[in-house]
């Protein structure tokens, strides 16, 4: 396209309309997603919400609001941070003419089709890639372009170095194409039945090869690279250590690949496989938290930011969480440990420290910044509005993974207690029936974090429209973007 | 070689090779263009209005 425009100096034009387009259905995609998991939330206090109707089932919708909120709603975020951000550090228009929209309206296309086969139950039965073969398909061609187009960026880049966010950014695109190819590997029967080119035990750790690593290069990587540039951004300062962050980057991707068995203890995966998965899972520790405080050691000497900016406070916190999750997951992956809380709903609360704390948190802190960078208005429409988000964000976290740890825990405790007989203390339904208030709680907590992105979204619109808050601007918020 | 011997070897090269990358990234020569690159950041700061373009892309 119009790739000349680099080497011409000054300003290259950047390609904004494709982070425009991924930003507004990061919005989009969140409230659907999300909106799905609370109607599964309350399906699981009233199982007569599903009508008996095979597609409204907890089974069918659950993989919709997983795929939904992971790939449709991080995958938007990403693809509109790693646009967004590898023109600007690149100081170069986006590479690719129309492999650029293609990669657009081919996600959007994957979301849709997604949406529409897995509630009519068609799928692999692989998690977090239920997906069947043709769609398969279209998000390897998806997924290739991109790299196209984000590689191809680089190699043209206008500046001499390449900045960190890109690093992770590369390794999350390329890793995800490894695991997808890898772990998607069917035999199709028909146009929608396939079956897996793995069997047994192999099977199950290719699975959780992939499934561990979609959380370490999809959920972790990618918006480490979005933490890297919009931290800085955000709290107007470069990044505490920019020495540590090469450290955090080589540490990252070289142990996060090796976690996967801990998904896998005490089954018939080899010992040794299961022992190395959880000691690989432990020194995960280290690169984790080295990127937390890099993080948030940007701050220093500007803590007083946080007072009056509560989109610094999204990406802050978002770090906090991000900390607290991976502090988590190591101690869930000891064996001793995961013996308690595998299968029960601690599992479910840590993955949504991840996912809400860290994951959306910082997607949310992102659009803040970006929405008034991509329209050229001077300040998101209410900055009051962005902190009534922010509380009911960390208020709804907080209560959907309190109440799994205590869901957890008492689960895994029912589930190993027994008589001095041998027999089981308590039956299964017991420890559902116990399960019922933490089942409230999270209700609860999920509809408030779906409300705040309700807040977000007419936020948004209004910036968009051009409209400013006016009582705050005669209060004369210190405030600029 | 037994496996016992494998894995110590392949701690030591793991070993190595993160001191590696540590003693690279924190040795003073470095030390220039790690202060430059993180300023990437900021580059589109300084200059002029650089949005001319987004004005007739209204999504």
């Amino acid at each position: 396209m119009s790739s000349n425009v680099a080497s011409t100096g000054g300003q290259p034009e950047y390609n904004i309309r494709v982070v425009k387009q991924f930003a507004i259905m990061t919005v989009v995609w969140g409230i659907v997603g999300m909106l799905v998991g609370v109607f599964i939330a309350a399906e699981l206090i009233w199982p007569g919400l599903n009508f008996n109707q095979s597609w409204l089932h907890f089974g069918r919708l659950r993989p919709l609001h997983t795929n939904a909120v992971i790939f449709a709603f991080g995958g938007s975020a990403l693809f509109a941070a790693a646009y967004h951000v590898v023109q600007r550090t690149c100081q170069a228009r986006l590479f690719g003419g129309w492999l650029i929209g293609f990669t657009f309206w081919g996600w959007q296309a994957v979301i849709v089709a997604a949406a529409i086969t897995l509630p009519l139950g068609l799928t692999t039965s692989k998690e977090y890639a239920e997906l069947e073969w043709p769609i398969d398909i279209l998000i390897t061609l998806v997924w290739v372009a991109f790299a196209v187009v984000f590689f191809g960026t680089i190699m043209k880049r206008r500046t001499k170095h390449i900045y960190v966010a890109n690093w992770f950014f590369g390794a999350f695109i390329i890793t995800i194409a490894v695991l997808h190819l890898g772990n998607s590997a069917a035999i199709p029967v028909t146009a929608f039945k396939s079956y897996s080119a793995y069997a047994g035990t192999i099977d199950a750790m290719v699975q959780w090869w992939y499934g561990h690593n979609a959380v370490g290069f999809f959920l972790t990587a990618g918006f480490l690279g979005m933490m890297y540039y919009f931290v800085p951004k955000q709290a107007d300062r470069p990044i505490y250590s920019y020495r540590l962050s090469i450290v955090h980057f080589w540490a990252l991707i070289a142990v996060y690949i090796w976690a996967g068995p801990h998904h896998l203890h005490y089954s018939a995966l080899p010992d040794w496989v299961q022992s190395l998965g959880m000691v690989m899972s432990l020194i995960l520790l280290a690169p984790s938290w080295g990127g937390m405080i890099n993080g948030m050691m940007t701050l220093s000497g500007a803590w007083h930011k946080l007072r009056y900016d509560p989109t610094l406070r999204f990406l802050v916190v978002s770090l906090s969480f991000y900390g607290m999750s991976t502090f988590e997951g190591p101690m869930m992956s000891i064996k001793t440990v995961n013996a308690l809380s595998h299968n029960t709903d601690w599992t479910i609360g840590h993955v949504h420290s991840g996912a809400l704390g860290w994951v959306a948190m910082i997607s949310i802190g992102m659009l803040y910044h970006l929405i008034p960078v991509l329209y050229q208005r001077a300040r998101m429409y209410s900055v009051k509005l962005i902190n009534l988000h922010f509380w009911m964000s960390t208020i709804g976290t907080v209560l959907y993974i309190a109440s799994m740890w205590v869901n957890g825990i008492a689960q895994g405790l029912m589930w190993r207690a027994f008589n001095t007989d041998g027999t089981l203390t308590y039956s299964f339904v017991e420890s559902i029936e116990a399960s019922y208030p933490g089942y409230y709680v999270r209700l609860l907590g999920g509809v408030i974090f779906f409300a705040g992105m309700l807040v977000m979204a007419y936020n948004v619109w209004r910036t968009i429209r051009g409209d400013v808050q006016q009582q705050e601007v005669t209060a004369a918020e210190p405030r600029t973007v | 070689m037994d496996q016992g011997t494998l894995q110590g070897i392949g701690t030591i090269l793991t070993m190595i090779a993160f001191l590696g990358v540590c003693w690279w990234a924190y040795s003073g020569r470095k030390k220039k263009d790690f202060d430059e690159a993180a300023q990437l950041p900021f580059v589109d700061d300084t200059k002029v209005d650089d949005t001319k373009s987004s004005q007739d892309e209204d999504k």
